[in-house]
């Protein structure tokens, strides 16, 4: 296996939050579709009340899969979507009209490297224009060759002068990550930065943000479906369905011993070759997540397994399931989980 | 390290810039090259405007006073007037090349400012949307439907007859048409991965804008304002010839109204209509020709971009 | 006898420049009831050879070898014997099938189109094949009423399925059918095809990136690179202990929850896969390869045995039983 990079110790991690988002809500207003059987004009709650944090030096995968809100988040958290309710702070400070100073520390990385590049601009102005729209002091070219440097580009002089077709999709992504690191960033939000590459390839890009992380301190937010990708990367994982986090800690312990049904649900279909009875585990039934119709009480109860085999029954929280909306608590110390279940049993329990 | 760069920045990023630039150019040449169409309406457009461009040296602008018109009176077609003469005695010939010049020149600063006026609205209403689309269309949509002919005949006869009037009117009444194209365009644009990461990196509105949008308009602005010259040149001509145009120039639709005000058509003097006729619509016919052919060549590299 | 045998097959794409080489020499055989996983990135060549081997690839590709359907050449036979040959003895659930389902027609009816064009039967038996499908698929045969737009993404894949076995093929090539769906869509599509694959005996061309999904479903393993397959084998056993380098770093490139040795050390290789139009000399994958010798530059690998059954293209074989790639 290739070497590790493991994350700073974990007592220099401590401190306030670098990035805070606290009970945020982003809602889509409802289209009205002309050709469809149904018109449907309900609003997309896509973010449907979301606290998370991001300590600085972190690595903290947001897995779900797709409709779940991730990317909304993602891009609430960029600036690009404006919240209708809830605050997000960097450095203990709300993000105020002007977003200029706050785009300097706060940059993305996007799924598709291809497209995120102007097709008419060379790498060297791909990776210079924020430097330019910042003004940064300094001699331009000597910080391009800097970025791209440390983007994994080298000899960067071999890629100033090249335009985005010629190179290959781990280079365009790398050119993507200079243009970024071009402006010295505390915080690099990835948008699935990974799932258009080849598979081969991405291994070399993930390690570069690990890199990043372990030499810069810069912390990273993963966007990803891929529970497996979360595994190999993240220090913190939070499970989101529906607009909400439904559980979120540890990697480990999130993975491992998942105290949600829907992480145990996702983990159960993760393809896995050593794990010869995957294919024969029930999966969820039911509608697929639709941001239009949330059901009410907990979100997840009309597909729950835990529900329909009786184990809430078992606990007592059946009730609850249906009538109560649960909230995001800890089950143990850092390891959170929005589930009647999860919260009634102590400490040690795990979903079967 | 500091070795690699500089012998990049000898070959600077503005060298390479221009140097593909060129290359591209070389190529968009040998692919219009190909399209008979484009090749065919540029030659006559090259004949006409070097025909403008060379007026005075081919023909004295004595030739345009009436005062000093020695041709015999409203004759055909000659050895020495080759396409005869008007009422006045006039060389048709000499009306045409001085014509071409008004008419000309009249159509590009026309297009010109329709372009100007038609961007700068279909650019800021795409990209910006929201509340500056919706005013700016409503606003647009005022100026479509505005009858384009009687609206100039009503302009051109309040303030005056001029050639800077007659630009204004042609400009001010086609630029929705551009502001509509150029709208559908800005917001395909907007979407693209790469304007939002110039957002993202701090970019304002004028700068994404400036470097990312207009640079990829410019293919769908420029052929479109080919085919504005045409309809230019052709409304100048409808608004000369009903009389509203500059009296002190001789744009080909001036001759035409002198014409029939004369009765060409029913003297006879047919060489009076038909040559300002034919140069007309030779001339639109040029221009239109050009700009499908661009479109034709321009448009799939859009659909990639 | 097998379903398909596959022997020697090139296929070269004619592009303005000149030929490229998609796929080169590439031989392997399908049982009868069997699933041959077939693994590789872009550029290697496998969707080219779930296309050619129906000769679905554009005017101009040029093909060369042997590809024999139920004992007949594929590869050999003239348009009209095609005819007879595609859809009922094979059929292809393309990649983005969910894209290839026509907007403005109801699905009942593209099923039928699909039915008619290979048979001929009537309005009842076509309706009735058409429910027969859908139900077989896991969708309520009411559904034929439907429009495509009506149906999720998992639910359009099914119907490209259901559209695969409308003539009863011997041999379903599905080219990425689970590529663009999400984890949970994914796991239940992947299992109606197995299923389907065990009740209905089908033989099966499995072409995806996704090493671990094969691992899954497949019986047995093909990995490509660069047009060539460089290991083939019993699928456990080829995921399990790779003898060819690039498997072992295709398999490292999906990391196993729960298994320590991939925390915070995503796998992976540097550099990228090669293009087909400049192939590095020797080997083809040596310019990545961590267990690069000196004359891997030079001599391009034939097959080796490498354990029952498998084999691979790979020079560190050539002394005989395959040394254990380490983890």
């Amino acid at each position: 296996m290739t070497a590790t990079l493991p994350a700073p110790d974990r007592s220099e991690v401590s401190g306030p939050p670098l990035l805070r988002v606290d009970d945020l809500h982003v809602t889509f207003a409802g289209r009205h579709r002309v050709f469809e059987r149904h018109a449907r004009q309900a609003p997309a709650r896509a973010v449907d009340g979301v606290s998370l944090e991001i300590g600085e030096g972190e690595v903290v995968a947001l897995a779900g899969e797709s409709g779940c809100g991730k990317t909304t988040l993602a891009r609430a958290i960029m600036g690009f979507v404006r919240p209708e309710r809830g605050t997000i702070e960097f450095r203990g400070e709300p993000l105020g009209k002007d977003l200029r100073g706050y785009r300097r520390e706060v940059q993305m990385v996007y799924q598709d490297p291809t497209g995120a590049l102007n097709p008419r601009q060379t790498v060297y102005d791909s990776v210079a224009e924020g430097l330019r729209i910042h003004k940064v002091p300094g001699d331009e070219a000597e910080l391009v060759d800097r970025a791209l440097a440390r983007a994994g580009l080298r000899p960067p002089g071999r890629f100033l002068l090249r335009f985005p077709h010629e190179l290959s999709g781990g280079q365009r992504q790398r050119v993507v990550i200079a243009g970024a690191l071009a402006l010295e960033p505390r915080v690099i939000v990835a948008d699935e930065p990974v799932s258009n590459l080849d598979a081969s390839v991405r291994g070399e890009i993930l390690r570069l943000l690990l890199q990043l992380r372990r030499d810069a301190r810069i912390s990273i937010l993963i966007v990803t479906h891929d529970l497996a990708l979360a595994w190999s990367v993240a220090d913190r994982v939070a499970v989101m369905y529906l607009g909400r986090i439904v559980e979120v800690g540890p990697t480990r312990d999130v993975l491992l011993e998942p105290r949600h049904p829907y992480t145990r649900a996702l983990l159960d279909v993760v393809p896995d070759a050593q794990d010869a009875g995957a294919l024969d585990r029930p999966l969820l039934t039911g509608e697929p997540p639709d941001p239009t119709r949330i059901p009410e009480a907990c979100r997840f109860h009309p597909r729950c397994p835990a529900l329909a085999d009786g184990r809430a029954a078992e606990a007592g929280v059946e009730e609850a399931c249906r009538s109560d909306d649960p909230r995001l608590e800890p089950t143990v110390p850092e390891h959170l989980a929005a589930c009647h279940l999860a919260h009634r049993r102590p400490a040690g329990f795990r979903v079967p | 390290m500091a070795g690699d760069s500089l012998a990049a920045k000898a070959r600077s990023p503005r060298s390479v810039v221009w140097a593909r630039r060129r290359l591209s150019a070389g190529r968009f040449w040998a692919t219009y090259r190909r399209s008979v169409m484009g090749i065919a309406g540029l030659a006559i457009l090259v004949v006409f405007v070097l025909v403008a461009l060379l007026a005075p040296v081919l023909v004295s602008s004595d030739q345009l006073d009436v005062t000093k018109a020695t041709g015999p009176i409203l004759e055909g077609p000659s050895l020495a007037y080759p396409m005869g003469t008007d009422d006045a005695g006039r060389s048709v010939l000499a009306l045409i090349v001085w014509g071409s010049r008004v008419s000309l020149a009249i159509g590009l600063l026309a297009a010109a400012v329709s372009m100007v006026v038609g961007a700068a609205v279909g650019i800021v209403a795409g990209f910006r949307g929201g509340r500056w689309d919706a005013a700016l269309m409503r606003f647009t949509d005022w100026f479509l439907v505005l009858p384009g002919l009687p609206l100039a005949i009503v302009l051109a006869a309040i303030l005056g007859q001029s050639m800077f009037i007659i630009v204004m009117v042609i400009g001010l009444t086609s630029w929705p048409w551009t502001a509509r194209i150029v709208r559908s365009q800005a917001l395909s644009v907007r979407e693209r991965a790469y304007v939002e990461r110039a957002r993202g990196l701090g970019a304002r509105d004028p700068q994404l804008i400036l470097k990312h949008v207009l640079p990829n308009l410019f293919p769908v602005i420029f052929a479109n304002t080919i085919l504005s010259i045409a309809a230019a040149i052709l409304a100048e001509s409808a608004l000369s010839f009903i009389g509203l145009g500059d009296p002190l120039r001789v744009s080909w639709g001036a001759t035409l109204e002198l014409a029939f005000a004369a009765g060409a058509p029913t003297i006879g003097a047919w060489w009076w209509i038909g040559f300002p006729g034919a140069c007309i619509v030779l001339v639109v016919l040029a221009f239109t020709m050009c700009g499908n052919a661009l479109e034709e060549i321009l448009n799939p590299r859009l659909r990639q971009r | 006898m097998n379903v398909l045998e596959v022997s020697g097959l090139s296929v070269a794409a004619v592009t303005c420049e000149k030929q490229v080489p998609a796929v080169r020499g590439v031989s392997f055989g399908i049982d009868r009831g069997q699933v041959l996983g077939l693994a590789g990135e872009s550029g290697c060549g496998k969707s080219t050879i779930g296309l050619g081997l129906l000769r679905l690839l554009p005017p101009g590709t040029e093909m060369a070898g042997r590809a024999v359907l139920n004992g007949a050449d594929v590869l050999a036979m003239a348009p009209s014997q095609l005819g007879a040959v595609r859809w009922t003895q094979a059929s292809v659930v393309f990649q983005g099938a969910q894209h290839a389902l026509d907007p403005v027609i109801r699905v009942g009816n593209q099923i039928e189109e699909a039915i008619l064009a290979h048979r001929t039967a009537t309005r009842r038996e076509t309706r009735a094949r058409t429910a027969e499908l859908l139900e077989l698929v896991g969708l309520p045969a009411r559904r034929a009423r439907d429009f495509p737009n009506e149906f999720s993404g998992g639910q359009k894949q099914r119907v490209m399925i259901a559209m695969a076995l409308a003539c009863d093929p011997d041999l379903v090539i599905a080219d990425e059918p689970t590529t663009a769906l999400d984890v949970m869509v994914q796991a239940q599509v992947l299992r109606l095809l197995k299923n389907l694959q065990m009740e209905l005996g089908l033989s099966m061309l499995f072409i995806t990136h996704d090493l671990s999904v094969l691992a899954q479903v497949s019986d047995r393993l093909a990995v490509m690179y660069a047009g060539r397959i460089v290991e083939e084998g019993p699928a456990d056993e080829v995921f399990g202990s790779p003898a060819h380098p690039y498997t072992a770093a295709l398999a490292d490139a999906f990391p196993r929850i729960g298994d320590e040795a991939f925390v915070q050390s995503p796998g992976g290789l540097d550099g990228d896969p090669p293009d087909p139009r400049e192939l590095p000399s020797g080997c083809s994958f040596h310019p990545r390869c961590p267990r690069v010798m000196d004359r891997c530059r030079t001599i391009e690998p034939p097959s080796f045995p490498a354990g029952a059954g498998r084999r691979a293209e790979c020079l560190l074989l050539e002394e005989g039983a395959p040394e254990a790639m380490p983890t």
